[in-house]
């Protein structure tokens, strides 16, 4: 009887181990992820994915970051999704401010601890990197070809009077991967100089678009012919066959693209199996597909990769020029998100209209030199340049407090409110803008 | 004593039955708009730092220079769209009701087609078309040396908003010169009225309620209508400056929930005005037997000119369309006139991947269209007919509705219904798929609202009156009568609210929580995501616009065919 009983259970024990081991190493159910990535990129890792592990049901949520990041933070009461999945590092680290995301460490050898000069994973785990990206011009040969443009390599050809009207960029307040690209700019140049840099180049856009989407999709159909955008962008386009090309600037940064496990996920185990598999080699070969064209973070993978494929681990002078420096980002990122709209998004035609004047009075003075005019240019581009705002003052926590949601306390002090903030920056920049061109226009008088 | 009875007296007055429709409408709009709206837009009116109540928020509003911009941005656009939409719907309402001309059904069904355009899709067709560098211009450059800016700055979103909702003034002017009675018309005729003074003095006039309704859909619709302006990168509007605010991560400042009330604030102040315009004047016809203008038949000339009018309007608002079709076929089509090549594959892959996304769309938006026009006749006729106190108020809080950016209700909708578990299956309700009926229904209400009050007030009360002294009871004056002559405004309101909720984008994209669950709108902004997609995404975008006009033209045929059974045939 008791034999009987006795075998029973070891029967049961057996069972009940070998069922739980089957379940550690084969995980099955649906895995929900949220994510901003495109059709192309998500069915090709979900059909990898579910050759590997037929058990799992990949469930993909399409959302833009943005967008994604609110549903996160509005559904993490009764929390359904597993993974979150999108480019933009700052995302996830509002996420991970949030207290949302749960550290895991990947299984998987072999993967560096930066890519370019940019660590590749959250140091406290939250997040992984899984693919890397980095930022450039592309244009459209068509467009270049009936407008007769040269080809552009770095950024400060983009402010050259040739490309007036025919730069576009998506809104850095709007887009995580367009703010990185600006960023960049700032901490390689300067506060001073990058900003210079950055509106002598907003002087020649065509316009500025809401989606980050916005800028290839423009640059693939012409509506313009120059867009300022990260890779996989442009190399996707050009594989799936649109006439554009692309170029990276000396000054750029490789940044990964991420994944990270949510806070609470139901299905935990195989949230887990989904971010080891996209960083085996089985998974990176994915990102080298003509219409996903992302940079893999595994070195190895780039064996396989075609010949003229971007290697940011054996070419040095990708992505090392600049070493980002993730906290400065970090303290001034609403603020400098604040200033390009205030200072050029919502202020586009006056500062357009004052590059132009600045242009025209420039080639005029080439033809015959003045020097009172060449004083007066000078200081019509100094207008444009100035900033209401220091590197020092960009940075001070009084400020950003403007732009933040939460308040720790009632009594805690925020002097000014955003918008009045806001309002002060677009008048500065209005007037600014104004009185430069009225200083270029009689420069160009006096050329004449 | 004289207070005591005269309360007495109202509540005899007030029936039972309308109280109890009024109560349910008001608790499905209380627990679907109200509640919702109200957790998120509190937020203006909040101090940032101590959380008490205030109004600097508003001043804020109004010391800002962008704000302001956007401001009058807005409703410069909104404006000159009215105009231009009229100028394309007069004509073709005009001939098709007043004369005897061939294919007059299939421009009214044609004339629909345009609020069948799924979101990202419609400008990126005009870009394509009218754009600095589209067909149009490029040609325009090669043989003339010209281009024309059609779509620059505000111009593009005039433009597009006019074309695409046009038909609102459309659908509702026609279905209202088709109740004018006759005998008004041969009357003034009588009297030597003929001509332009007729068509001014006589017919226009009789036909205001429907033109009203119309145009100030038109004007509601593009001052808060977000997608157009932002897909052409147009930010300085008030719609775009809310939902740039809103959504942005950091940002979460009061001011885009100051624009969301501001905004819905307008949109009221326009039905008042409008509501205004309408007030002491009655509209009503009596005789139905002779419903509808003489259609007269068109001299050889006449013909000719009114066939060049309407072509040349149909090509102009069909242009998104023929647009999208050609994307869908193309293979690449870059800075060129037209696409380097044609195939059938983007219509494969659509064919593959996309058959749920169809039944959803279908499944919701029927679903919604009719609770829309349920809903609808019902608070039209307490409006009109009824004697309830705060009636006004339903029609006020459902027209509101109109002015609710979609992801301020997305958002209210998460935050009201995340924490509700479903029963049984202890899933949050937000995740539930009728929310998002009800989300369809709750955006596209004021749509079958305008259109089933438009029609009532074309249904005169003494024939209800009629009914009830020969013993009819309410109930069956109700179905038998007064909904039967409404049936054209209903059957408009029902073709608004489905075709525009089968594509409805901004509210549908918080709410999707499973792929199952997603409509067609869902389907098209994934592919338009990436390079590959724009070609699916355009066949998609085809199909959504065949099987919504295949289905707005099957109801309008049922219902015509019922409307014949019933001898109502004019």
């Amino acid at each position: 009887m008791s034999r009987t009983l006795h075998g029973v259970a070891a029967a049961l024990a057996v069972l009940l181990a070998s069922s739980t081991a089957a379940f550690a190493q084969d995980p099955s159910g649906k895995l929900v992820v949220v994510t901003s990535f495109p059709k192309d990129l998500t069915s090709a890792f979900q059909q990898a994915f579910q050759k590997a592990y037929p058990k799992v049901t990949l469930e993909v949520l399409n959302r833009n970051t943005n967008a994604g990041v609110k549903y996160l933070q509005e559904t993490a009461s009764n929390n359904g999704t597993d993974l979150f999945w999108a480019s933009a590092p700052d995302a996830f680290e509002v996420l991970k401010g949030a207290n949302l995301l749960q550290a895991y460490k990947p299984k998987v050898e072999g993967i560096p601890e930066k890519v370019g000069a940019y660590p590749i994973n959250d140091p406290e785990g939250m997040y992984a990197g899984f693919a890397a990206s980095g930022y450039g011009i592309m244009w459209n040969s068509r467009y270049m070809k009936a407008n007769e443009l040269p080809a552009p390599k770095e950024w400060s050809d983009l402010a050259k009077p040739v490309y007036y009207d025919h730069v576009a960029i998506s809104a850095p307040s709007r887009s995580g991967t367009t703010h990185l690209t600006i960023e960049t700019i700032l901490q390689g140049e300067g506060w001073e100089k990058g900003w210079r840099t950055n509106k002598e180049i907003a002087g020649n856009y065509r316009t500025i678009t809401e989606r980050s989407f916005g800028v290839p999709d423009g640059v693939n159909s012409g509506s313009f012919g120059i867009g300022i955008v990260i890779d996989f962008f442009a190399l996707s386009s050009q594989a799936s066959g649109f006439p554009v090309e692309f170029v990276y600037p000396t000054v750029t940064t490789i940044v990964p693209a991420n994944i990270g496990i949510v806070k609470n996920a139901p299905n935990k185990a195989a949230a887990e199996t989904f971010v080891d598999f996209i960083l085996s080699p089985q998974g990176q070969e994915v990102l080298l597909q003509p219409a996903i064209r992302r940079l893999p973070v595994n070195p190895a993978t780039y064996a396989k990769a075609p010949a003229d494929y971007p290697n940011p681990f054996k070419d040095t002078s990708l992505g090392s020029q600049v070493n980002f420096d993730v906290e400065v980002s970090q303290a001034r990122y609403n603020v400098v998100d604040a200033l390009f709209d205030q200072l050029i998004t919502f202020q586009l035609d006056g500062l357009k209209a004052a590059t132009r004047a600045i242009h025209q009075a420039d080639a005029a003075l080439a033809k015959k030199p003045n020097d009172k005019a060449k004083a007066l240019l000078a200081e019509a581009r100094d207008l444009v340049a100035a900033m209401p705002v220091t590197a020092q003052e960009a940075a001070d926590p009084q400020l950003a407090g403007a732009f933040t949601v939460e308040r720790k306390s009632a009594t805690d002090a925020v002097p000014e409110r955003q918008a009045q903030v806001e309002q002060k920056w677009a008048a500065f920049a209005k007037d600014n803008y104004a009185a430069a061109r009225k200083k270029a226009e009689e420069a160009l008088a006096l050329a004449r | 004593m004289t207070s005591l009875a005269l309360t007495r007296e109202s509540i005899a007055r007030v029936r039972p039955g309308p109280a109890v429709a009024a109560v349910l409408i008001a608790l499905f709009l209380l627990l679907f708009l109200v509640v919702p709206v109200v957790q998120v837009i509190f937020v203006a009116f909040q101090d940032k730092t101590t959380g008490s109540f205030t109004l600097i928020n508003f001043a804020d509003f109004f010391r800002n220079d962008l704000f302001m911009r956007s401001f009058w941005n807005s409703f410069y656009v909104s404006a000159m769209s009215v105009v231009v939409a009229s100028a394309l719907a007069l004509p073709l309402a005009y001939l098709t009701t007043r004369f005897e001309f061939r294919g007059a059904v299939l421009i009214q069904s044609l004339g629909i087609i345009p609020l069948i355009m799924p979101p990202f899709i419609g400008a990126v067709a005009m870009q394509l078309l009218f754009g600095r560098n589209g067909t149009v211009n490029l040609l325009l450059r090669d043989h003339f040396g010209i281009s024309i800016p059609f779509m620059e700055g505000l111009n593009g979103v005039i433009f597009v908003q006019s074309i695409h909702y046009f038909p609102f003034i459309l659908i509702n002017l026609s279905a209202s010169l088709k109740n004018i009675d006759r005998a008004m018309e041969e009357s003034a005729q009588n009297l030597g009225c003929h001509g332009f003074r007729l068509f001014r003095r006589i017919v226009f006039p009789l036909a205001m309620p429907g033109y009203v309704a119309g145009a100030s859909l038109v004007f509601i619709k593009v001052f808060d209508d977000l997608g157009t302006p932002l897909l052409l990168n147009v930010n300085d509007m008030l719609a775009p400056q809310a939902y740039l605010r809103i959504s942005s991560i950091g940002i979460a400042d009061p001011m885009g929930y100051v624009i969301s009330v501001v905004l819905i604030v307008c949109s009221l102040l326009a039905l008042w005005v409008s509501a205004l315009a309408m007030k002491g004047k009655d509209y009503a016809t009596v005789q139905r037997g002779g419903g509808g203008l003489a259609r007269r038949r068109m001299k050889p000339l006449e013909l000719v000119a009114a066939y060049a009018v309407v072509l040349l309007i149909l090509v102009l608002v069909l242009a998104p369309h023929i647009g999208l079709t050609l994307l869908s076929f193309a293979t690449i089509w870059s800075f060129s006139p037209f696409p380097d090549a044609f195939t059938m594959k983007h219509y494969g892959t659509v064919f593959l991947e996309s058959g749920q996304y169809i039944t959803n769309t279908l499944l919701y938006a029927s679903l919604a269209a009719l609770l829309d026009v349920v809903i609808g006749t019902a608070i039209a006729y307490l409006v009109l007919r009824s004697k309830l106190p705060g009636r006004q108020w339903l029609d006020y809080i459902a027209m509101a509705a109109l002015a609710v950016p979609g992801v301020v209700l997305g958002i209210g909708y998460l935050r009201s219904f995340y924490d509700v578990p479903m029963p049984f299956t202890g899933q949050p309700l937000s995740g539930f798929w009728l929310i998002l009926v009800f989300a369809l229904a709750i955006r596209r209400l004021p749509y079958a609202l305008r259109a089933c009050t438009a029609a009532l007030q074309q249904v005169s009360n003494s024939l209800e009156e009629a009914a009830e002294n020969l013993g009819a009871t309410k109930l069956r004056t109700i179905s038998r009568v007064v909904v039967p002559l409404m049936s054209g405004g209903i059957l408009a309101g029902f073709v608004t609210s489905f075709a525009t909720a089968a594509v409805e984008l901004s509210a549908t994209i918080m709410l999707v929580h499973s792929q199952s669950d997603a409509p067609l709108a869902y389907g098209l902004y994934v592919y338009m995501q990436s390079a590959a997609g724009r070609g699916p995404g355009a066949a998609l975008g085809v199909f959504a616009v065949v099987i919504v006009g295949l289905g707005t033209y099957l109801s309008h045929v049922i219902i015509e065919r019922g409307r014949r059974e019933r001898g109502q045939d004019h």
